[in-house]
């Protein structure tokens, strides 16, 4: 199964490669960008499992590694065996 | 004499650096200490976790090296009160291991930025004891990710408790409170972006970086 982790800056915490993406797609003419937020996607590949104990399993991980919470907030997507095919 | 040690990650670029000074002002060689070492030495009485580019900075700054073995013990060390510093990328670990509050980021103007900074000194810490009151001394910096966060309250605490070591005269990177540096609540860790290391010889163009070797080490 696949997991994929968002991570992302907190709301309030400053973005400065957002702002320059924003700033830059104004520049190309695109004036109704208004804000941008980059952040990364984690896909993970994970033995077949249960679905809350995967759930489980990454928000764990997501805590002990893949996002500084001082900073980032996560967000975890799971396709279950029977949704990949 | 002294033992010091230096830890060493792959991709430590200032680990010798930080050797050389240690050595200057112990008189006694650090133990360089391997990343996948799981014990530091009983003997060893101050720790530098150096610069460099850990891990290339996978994934965020100092995240990957801060989970590395080595570290365990000298969170449990420092929780003893082992003085430990973190300078550049070590400050960056130590953040991401929890022994420091806050985060560093991306520069606020994006760019790397090399230079010399001028820094305000807070004498009231064990790492800096021997600076004057008032005293500006003069570090350099060489960072991509120096930009200090922390969220309100914890830089009411860390203002108040007097856990703000250095803060730049003239902020290169966009840091909340012009922090450069910062120790945890009990005072033996710190964090720091800017180089002391590189500013322990008159070669290196400066010697103000040599007080800050002595306070702690005097401290022992």
């Amino acid at each position: 199964m696949i997991a994929r982790v968002y991570v992302g800056l907190k709301p309030g915490v400053l973005d400065p490669q957002g702002r320059t993406i924003a700033r830059s797609l104004n520049d190309l003419g695109y004036d109704e960008v208004q804000d941008a937020k980059q952040g990364k996607v984690i896909e993970l590949t994970l033995e077949d499992t249960d679905r809350e104990l995967a759930q489980a399993r990454v928000k764990e991980m997501c805590e002990r590694l893949l996002a500084n919470t001082v900073i980032e907030s996560y967000r975890i997507e799971i396709d279950s065996p029977a949704t990949q095919k | 004499m002294t033992q010091t040690a230096v830890i060493v990650f792959p991709a430590s670029n200032c680990d010798r650096d930080a050797v050389t000074a240690l050595h200057a002002m112990t008189g006694k060689e650090p133990i360089r200490v391997w990343h996948r070492e799981t014990e530091i030495p009983d003997n060893v009485r101050f720790v530098v976790v150096p610069g460099g580019f850990s891990y290339g900075d996978y994934l965020r700054s100092g995240a990957i090296a801060a989970r590395s073995e080595v570290m365990q013990d000298l969170k449990a060390k420092a929780d003893k009160g082992l003085p430990v510093a973190g300078i550049c990328n070590g400050f960056q670990i130590l953040t991401e291991a929890g022994m420091l509050p806050g985060a560093l980021m991306r520069n606020a103007n994006q760019k790397f930025v090399c230079r010399t900074s001028t820094l305000r000194v807070n004498t009231n810490t064990r790492f800096t004891r021997r600076y004057a009151a008032g005293q500006t001394i003069d570090i350099p910096v060489a960072h991509h990710d120096g930009n200090y966060f922390a969220d309100d309250e914890t830089l009411k605490r860390i203002s108040d408790q007097g856990q703000i070591a250095f803060q730049y005269s003239d902020n290169p990177n966009g840091s909340r409170g012009d922090i450069a540096g910062i120790t945890n609540a009990a005072g033996n860790v710190l964090g720091m972006m800017p180089h002391p290391e590189r500013a322990v010889d008159p070669l290196h163009g400066g010697t103000d970086g040599i007080d800050f070797f002595k306070s702690v080490l005097e401290s022992l």
